[in-house]
């Protein structure tokens, strides 16, 4: 990190990298939390909520309430598989965890820059069924249990398009690293002119759309939100969860979409890059470079969550299987020919 | 070399612990959980020999899917909250000998084949490891025996999706 980069010792770096990781997640749900959730969708909506707290805007409402979380009673349902119960959120939490060690916000600015970076991220989020399954069942309720299938079911689904999504970008920057992605969309060129780069939007649109579905699905928001749905399953599989339980699968559900928009940054918007700046400089702008970039792909999956009606659930399953996938593998299969052409 | 030694006797016994919870637990749902955990740790061992790629596919398939299809089964068929006792059947002390036999013969045949060999994690052994050298050696040096499977696979779904329908 500029001439930070003292050499403090493997242990040390790697408690630094932990305690960072472990802070920017609950501050990037709030982030997320606060500008969407409670503020565009309720300006979209015409109904304010909280405007006094903090001052400007009620900035502070979410604080306070994490901190209500935190004073509230413990409650376990009496038939409830107790340890299971207590790790699930947990696991889900971990999961999003997991995701922010690859993403890249600068040239050297990475915690872990992994060889298969994009394919690393992709497979610890699947984690987070894992946890979902777990609550449902060991909430021993009938809402519950019908959630977490529902997500399970939704989650495998769209896996395979998310992946699809991103195999066209990687056959086009010729690499799974994150940081390989981001440098070869700055080294690229638009017909021989190297203004911006070449930000992989201009030939992967359509995996751009993909990925933001399939995303907009493994993190169940409307219009794929049939695990929580809360007119037929009150809260799906986090019906049981209270305090700070309920407050973990906040900060994995808005961890995730903040992560997933990172992703979506990095692999098609350029991430951290910004034309005409290279080296220490980029270093220091590239976390506001890429935070602009996020917010605007978090802008527009939040946009869409307030504003379409739920699927339904048979709709949900014909769309992944019967359009996203063959659409995914098509591009797959139109890069690959323009690869070996070009 | 002893921090790679220490992690792979924590990891190692963890895994032995989780795998003995798998057939010790008289509910299903848990024995999946074990399994997970299982699963991990091979994953993680997989990443102290430095084959990353295959510790990320290791996670992906079998954690991230085959686990999660598992629990999906279970839990629409039948999610039990209390332990199954009838999962216990009197072929105990056969499945001991049969355990302890392939051990036995999996300990002789590696100490045999590989055990004057010591694993030097250095640069080489981790450019083996990289995707790319994956990519490359399926891809060119043993493509004809990868599109056989691929060939099996696509055969094997084809026939469970004829099985499974009823029309």
């Amino acid at each position: 990190m500029l001439q930070l980069a003292v050499d403090i010792g493997w242990g040390w770096t790697l408690a630094f990298k932990t305690v960072l990781v472990l802070a920017v997640v609950p501050l990037a749900a709030l982030v997320l939390g606060y500008t969407f959730l409670l503020k565009m969708m309720s300006h979209m909506q015409s109904r304010l909520g909280p405007m006094d707290p903090g001052g400007f805007h009620g900035w502070f409402q979410l604080v306070g309430d994490g901190i209500k979380f935190l004073q509230k009673e413990d409650v376990m349902p009496a038939e409830a598989d107790r340890r299971v119960f207590a790790i699930a959120p947990a696991v889900v939490v971990i999961s999003t965890f997991l995701v922010f060690v690859v993403v890249p916000t600068g040239p050297k600015l990475v915690v872990e820059n992994l060889d298969v970076g994009v394919f690393y991220a992709l497979a610890v989020s699947s984690l987070s069924v894992i946890g979902v399954l777990m609550a449902g069942w060991a909430s021993a309720n009938k809402f519950a249990l019908l959630g977490a299938l529902r997500a399970a079911a939704q989650l495998i689904a769209y896996e395979l398009p998310l992946l699809l999504a991103v195999v066209g970008v990687v056959v086009q920057a010729g690499t799974m690293s994150l940081q390989g992605i981001v440098h070869a969309q700055q080294a690229g060129s638009i017909f021989g002119w190297h203004g911006i780069g070449f930000p992989f939007i201009l030939t992967q649109f359509v995996g751009f759309l993909l990925f933001l579905v399939a995303s907009q699905a493994e993190l169940t928001q409307t219009p794929f939100d049939m695990p929580v749905a809360e007119s037929e399953l009150v809260a799906g599989y986090m019906v049981e969860y209270t305090g700070f339980r309920f407050l973990f699968f906040f900060i994995g559900e808005f961890g995730t979409a903040f992560a997933f928009a990172a992703l979506a940054a990095t692999l098609f918007l350029g991430g951290w890059s910004l034309p005409w700046v290279h080296g220490a400089a980029a270093d220091l702008l590239g976390i506001p470079v890429l935070f602009a970039k996020l917010m605007l792909v978090a802008f527009l999956m939040f946009w869409v969550r307030f504003t379409y009606p739920r699927l339904r659930e048979d709709q949900l399953q014909s769309l992944a299987w019967k359009f996203l996938i063959p659409i995914g593998l098509a591009n797959i299969l139109v890069t690959g020919i323009f690869k070996v052409a070009f | 070399m002893v921090a790679e030694n220490v992690a792979f006797w924590i990891i190692a016994a963890a895994m032995a612990g989780a795998a003995i919870g798998v057939v010790r637990t008289q509910n299903v749902v848990h024995a999946a959980l074990f399994l997970v955990v299982v699963l991990a740790g091979a994953a993680a061992q997989y990443i102290l020999l430095a084959a990353e790629f295959v510790a990320w596919v290791q996670v992906l398939v079998y954690i991230g899917a085959i686990v999660i299809l598992f629990l999906f089964g279970i839990m629409l068929t039948r999610a039990p909250m209390r332990g199954d006792t009838e999962l216990d059947n009197d072929q105990r002390w056969i499945a001991a000998v049969t355990a302890l036999f392939v051990l036995g013969v999996l300990v002789f045949l590696l100490v045999d084949a590989f055990g004057d060999r010591a694993i030097k994690v250095d640069d080489s052994l981790r450019a083996v490891g990289l995707s790319q050298h994956v990519a490359d050696s399926i891809f060119r040096t043993y493509v004809m025996p990868f599109e056989i499977v691929s060939m099996l696979l696509l055969a094997a779904l084809v026939g469970a999706v004829a099985i499974a329908r009823r029309d």
